[in-house]
Formats: C-alpha cells, sequence, structure tokens
C-alpha cells in the first residue's frame, strides 16, 4: 500500500514573550492508505501542533514551521500557497476538532454549517448539497436528517454534535481524517459509540485516519499504528501488538502501566513521577532523562539514536544500545 | 411569539403610567406658571387663563385629565403658542429629529463595526492602535465640545460645510459627525473585543479546517456572534443618541423635537412638557422592544418567549 501522508524532521516553534517554545522538534512518520495512526501523549508533547502543522493551520505569527516536509499524496504541502491550502482542506484532508460543544457555530443552523464547506469546494446547487448533507447525516447515525438539519447546534446533545462534526468534516469525501482528541470532551458510553463510529466509516469510505489522544484505552481499539510523542518527538513508534505487548521505551511502559485494567485485579496503578521539560530551553539529550527510572549519564548529554526493533517498531532510547542491555538486569540508577 | 408581544405591551403601558405620573409629579413641584412672565396681564385675566387651560383644578382632576390625553395622545393647545396643538409642534419636529438620529444611528453602527473589525484582525498592529485611538477620542469628547470644534474648524475657517440648519445633505454632515461619534466609539471598541473573543473560538478553527475563504470565515461566522453585545448596548446608545439630539439641534439651529422639549420646561409649557415627555418615552420603549426582537434573530439559542412554555 503507498503512503498517502509522509511527514518528516518537522520543526514547529512559537515565539512568546517568554522566549521560544519548541513545540515540535523532529517528527517523522508515515501514513498509509486506509490505516489508522495514533498518536499518544500527555498534554502539551506537541501532539496537535503536528496536526495542525498538517493542515498549514499554526497561526503565523506567533506559530512557524521551522524546517521538515510534509508529502500528502506526493505533493509537498510545506510550499503550497495559502490559496492552494484552502482547497486542500476539507477536500483532501478534514478535521475533528476536541469539544463538538463550541467547534459548531451556536448561530448558524447545523445544515448550513454542514453544507458550507461542499458549497464552497464543489460549487453544487442547494438540492445536490442537501441532498448530500441528509446522507452523511445518516451514515453518522442521526435521525430524522431532513428535520434536524434546520435545527441549532443547541437542539442537540454532545454526542450528537461530534456526529455532525464528523459528517461535516466528511463531506466532502476527504481521503485523510486528523481527529484531534474526538472523544475527550464526551462522557465513557458515548465515547464507545463515537469509537464505532469511526471504525464504520473507515470501513465504508476507506478513509486514512490520524487520531491524536492521550487516552491509551481509546487507541486499543481503532489504531493500526501508534506513535508516541513526548516534548516535542516521537520517542516510540510500532504496531498496536508492539506497543501494547512489547513496549521499549520506559515512557511507554509507564504510560501503560498508569492505565486501570480489568484483567489485572489488584494491581496498583503507578503514575510517572515529575514534569515534561521546559520546551523553551529543551534538553541535550533525552527528554525524559530527569523522569527515567533507568537514565544513564548518556541519555542527558546525546540525544538517543532510533533503533529499529522490526521493520515497523521503532524506539529512540539508549537502552537499546548493546552497551547498555547489561544494565537493565541491574536497579535502576535513580 | 403573540403573548410575549401582549405582555411586552402591558409592561409598555405600565412603564409608560409611570413616566406619565413621574412627569405630572416633577412639572407641578417646580415653582412657576405658564403665567408668570407675562407682565401685561393682570390678576383676573391670570385667573381665567388658568380656567380655561383647567390649572385651577384640584392636582388629581389635573392628572386625570393628563393621564385621558396621553391614551387619547391629544394633549391640546400650547399654551405659549395658542394657535399650535402640541400634535403640531410634534409632527412638525419629529422628522427632522428622527432623520438627524436615523443617519446618526446608521454612521455610528456601520463605521463603528468597520472599525472594529479591521482592528480585531490587525490585533495589536498599527492600523488597530489607530483605530483605538480613534474609538477613545469619541468616547472622551462629549458631543457639544465636538460640535463648536467641528463647526469652527470645518464651517468658519476650511467652509467647507454650512454652520448650522438643516437642509441639504451638506448641512447634515456636521451635525451627524458631531452625535456619531461616541456611539461609534463605543460600538467599534466592543466589536473589537468580542471580534478577538470570537476568532478563537473553535468554531472558527473548524472553518478554516473547512478550508473556507478568510472573508466568510469573517461575515459568516465570526460576525453575527460578535454583533451580540453590539445588539444589546444599542438600547442605551438608542437612548444617548435621543438625549444628545437635543444639544445638537440646540447648537445647529435644527427645527427638530429637542427645542420644544427644553422651551417647554423653561415656559412651563405644561401641555407641550408632557406630549414631548410622552412622545419620546413611547419612541424608546419601542426601541428597545425592536433590540429585544433583534436579539431573538441574531442568537437562535435566545427565545425572547421562552418563558411562555411554548
Amino acid at each position: 500500500m503507498t503512503n498517502i501522508l509522509e511527514v518528516e524532521d518537522l520543526h514547529v516553534t512559537f515565539s512568546t514573550y517568554g522566549g521560544t517554545v519548541k513545540a515540535v522538534r523532529g517528527v517523522t512518520f508515515s501514513l498509509k492508505q486506509g490505516e489508522t495512526l495514533a498518536i499518544v501523549g500527555e498534554s502539551g508533547c506537541g501532539k496537535s501542533v503536528t496536526s495542525n502543522a498538517i493542515m498549514r493551520l499554526i497561526p503565523n505569527p506567533p506559530g512557524k514551521i521551522d524546517k521538515g516536509s510534509i508529502r500528502f499524496k506526493g505533493k509537498d504541502l510545506m510550499h503550497e500557497t495559502e490559496k492552494k491550502m484552502r482547497s486542500i482542506r476539507g477536500v483532501d484532508i478534514s478535521m475533528i476538532f476536541q469539544d463538538p460543544m463550541t467547534a459548531l457555530n451556536p448561530t448558524l443552523t447545523i445544515g448550513s454549517q454542514l453544507m458550507e464547506g461542499l458549497r464552497e469546494h464543489h460549487k453544487v446547487s442547494p438540492d445536490k448539497a442537501k441532498r448530500k448533507a441528509i446522507e452523511m447525516m445518516e451514515l453518522v447515525g442521526i435521525s430524522n436528517p431532513a428535520e434536524r438539519l434546520k435545527q441549532y447546534p443547541h437542539q442537540f446533545s454532545g454526542g450528537m454534535r461530534q456526529r455532525i462534526v464528523i459528517a461535516m468534516a466528511l463531506i466532502c469525501e476527504p481521503e485523510l481524517l486528523i481527529a484531534d482528541e474526538p472523544t475527550t470532551a464526551l462522557d465513557v458510553t458515548i465515547q464507545a459509540q463515537i469509537l464505532e463510529l469511526f471504525e464504520k466509516i473507515q470501513k465504508v469510505t476507506g478513509v486514512s485516519i490520524i487520531l491524536i489522544t492521550h487516552d491509551l484505552g481509546v487507541v486499543a481499539n481503532i489504531a493500526d499504528r501508534i506513535a508516541v510523542m513526548y516534548a516535542g518527538k516521537i520517542i516510540e513508534m510500532g504496531e498496536k501488538r508492539d506497543i501494547f505487548y512489547r513496549p521499549q521505551h520506559p515512557y511507554t511502559k509507564g504510560l501503560l502501566k498508569s492505565v486501570p485494567r480489568l484483567d489485572l485485579d489488584g494491581e496498583k496503578l503507578t503514575p510517572i513521577d515529575g514534569t515534561p521539560p521546559d520546551l523553551f530551553s529543551p534538553p541535550k539529550g533525552c527528554s525524559f532523562y530527569a523522569r527515567c527510572p533507568f537514565a544513564m549519564k548518556v541519555c542527558n548529554k546525546v540525544y538517543p539514536v532510533q533503533t529499529n526493533i522490526t521493520d515497523s517498531h521503532h524506539v529512540a532510547c539508549w537502552l537499546q544500545d548493546e552497551r547498555a542491555k547489561q544494565l537493565q538486569a541491574t536497579l535502576p540508577i535513580k | 411569539m403573540l403573548r410575549y408581544i401582549l405582555k411586552r405591551l402591558l409592561i409598555m403601558c405600565i412603564t409608560l403610567w409611570i413616566i406619565v405620573t413621574l412627569t405630572f409629579v416633577l412639572m407641578i413641584s417646580i415653582p412657576g406658571s405658564p403665567f408668570n412672565s407675562d407682565q401685561s396681564s393682570n390678576e383676573t385675566v391670570q385667573a381665567n387663563l388658568e380656567k380655561f387651560y383647567n390649572l385651577d383644578e384640584p392636582y388629581y382632576i389635573q392628572y386625570f385629565q393628563y393621564i385621558k390625553s396621553v391614551i387619547l395622545f391629544d394633549f391640546g393647545p400650547s399654551i405659549k403658542q395658542p394657535n399650535q396643538t402640541v400634535n403640531d409642534l410634534l409632527g412638525r419636529g419629529f422628522p427632522i429629529s428622527f432623520e438627524l438620529g436615523l443617519i446618526t444611528i446608521i454612521v455610528a453602527v456601520i463605521s463603528g463595526i468597520i472599525l472594529g473589525v479591521i482592528a480585531a484582525l490587525r490585533h495589536n498592529g498599527f492600523v488597530d492602535y489607530l483605530a483605538m485611538g480613534v474609538a477613545v477620542f469619541g468616547i472622551s469628547i462629549p458631543n457639544f465640545i465636538l460640535a463648536t470644534l467641528l463647526i469652527q474648524q470645518l464651517a468658519v475657517n476650511a467652509e467647507w460645510f454650512p454652520v448650522a440648519t438643516w437642509s441639504s445633505p451638506k448641512h447634515m454632515v456636521l451635525p451627524v459627525l458631531a452625535l456619531a461619534t461616541g456611539p461609534m466609539a463605543i460600538i467599534a471598541r466592543l466589536t473589537r473585543s468580542t471580534m478577538l473573543e470570537v476568532l478563537t473560538q473553535d468554531y472558527i478553527k473548524m472553518a478554516r479546517a473547512k478550508g473556507l475563504s478568510p472573508w466568510k470565515i469573517i461575515f459568516k461566522h465570526a460576525l453575527r456572534n460578535a454583533l451580540m453585545p453590539v445588539v444589546t448596548i444599542m438600547g442605551t446608545l438608542l437612548a444617548g443618541i435621543l438625549t444628545g439630539t437635543f444639544v445638537i439641534e440646540q447648537i445647529f439651529a435644527i427645527p427638530g423635537m429637542g427645542k420644544y422639549f427644553v422651551e417647554s420646561i423653561n415656559h412651563r409649557d405644561y401641555p407641550v412638557i408632557m406630549g414631548t415627555t410622552v412622545f419620546y418615552s413611547v419612541f424608546l420603549i419601542m426601541m428597545l422592544f425592536l433590540v429585544d426582537i433583534a436579539y431573538g434573530i441574531l442568537d437562535p439559542r435566545i427565545k425572547v418567549h421562552q418563558k411562555e412554555g411554548e
């Protein structure tokens, strides 16, 4: 299968009064047609910035894509004009935001917000747009769509609104859907429904999905591959099974240990102590050094080279180095 | 909706009744009478005049006569200009005042919104500072001072516009400018701050992610939401513009209602005081009602008649 999206060595910075925040520091990943890639990490690790950068929606100023390349179906998005980007947004690449309560304009009807993307890009007749809107509403599971098109966002519940946002993102039949924490603002039963909806949509439309989340539970269901981000870098990436059953990076292990599990009775949850590093002046070495129970002297000085565990499983950690293997058996240094 | 309108009409009537009562109490508590300044008349003439205008009756009778005149909207002849009824005066003065007020509001709203939107889009840039500088100037300077400055500079010195009166569009420029600057400045500042807030909302990000053009985002998605607070203060601004017209009409010698309103109080011309007060009150109350209706149209979440249980 061909790669629909290739991101290489992406750097994004934000200039603030306090200095320059290096939010994304060299992110590289690719996405295959019809695949779901989950980008996982804690708040502020740069996952949303990465997704906004793909859409070229980083507000400038203060944000700036310093270097790197983003290729969508072979086309370089980094150097497209703003006008060309507008014809790509919503048509080829769509985005879903975290909070469905605020992602819809309260003063416009659902119908007008659903149809405007279609009418903007494809210049279809109002009638045709309406038929398409009804079709999309049915796809995302909203009953009585013709009537509900005339309603306003406040007349829908949170879960329904997220369905509408999804319908809105898919109405121009994009090939790539970026979902930025699509279930975070919803309660748990609704979360499950929305995740099922994603799977159904992917089956029907064949859309590729980048799912951004901090919730490993969400990922376990629908992701094909997982990229774990920490302090603006991808520290481990692999197939879902690799990450869940053979995690290599201490941070990934820590994340998994901090998720409550039903199958392990009585097991205590272990939080990861400490806080992520200051991205105004990120550390030279491994950014997880300060919190890592296995930290070595080299970790503080040099950023670890990427080790390929398998063809699809990569990790950036000095513990993978041959010289460190023997240390793993002994007690943690810190 | 109909029930809501009926309810509002009832409340309007009560408001009006309070205004009429207060006006009456204030009117009779000001010392003097319409005929005091009249040197030529002796006591018999005065007594006859008072009898003619029912001013010799006890206050409660007079009060009910005023209430009756309000209900019938017929205030009888003016005391100072007996050949004219109050309704004649209103009919002559109001169209001019209305024209001045309407043009002022249109100018203030349009220029205020444009200024505010530009300032928000060029946030913290030169244009923003310039627009807000103009706005602070507009808010700080009273309209009567601005009016005299405008007359001095643009009418007397530069001779671009006529000094006073109200006939051609050229005559309208200075009074409208003097009257509109304050409200325009308030609207501009308000539009700017709400616009800045709206532009950070998720639905604006969503609209950008849909690939809409910047103009569509600003006009369809942002401005409508940003205008809600502007609609809210329209009520107060209307009241401000109405009272502003009194002063501006005096300065520019515009034959509007303001002249009668002020003069009637000086002359204790009771029917004219009551007539103009009632007329202004009804007008303002109606305007506030329209603002409330407009609010419901702009924001579907606000149902003006929600409590009626529809």
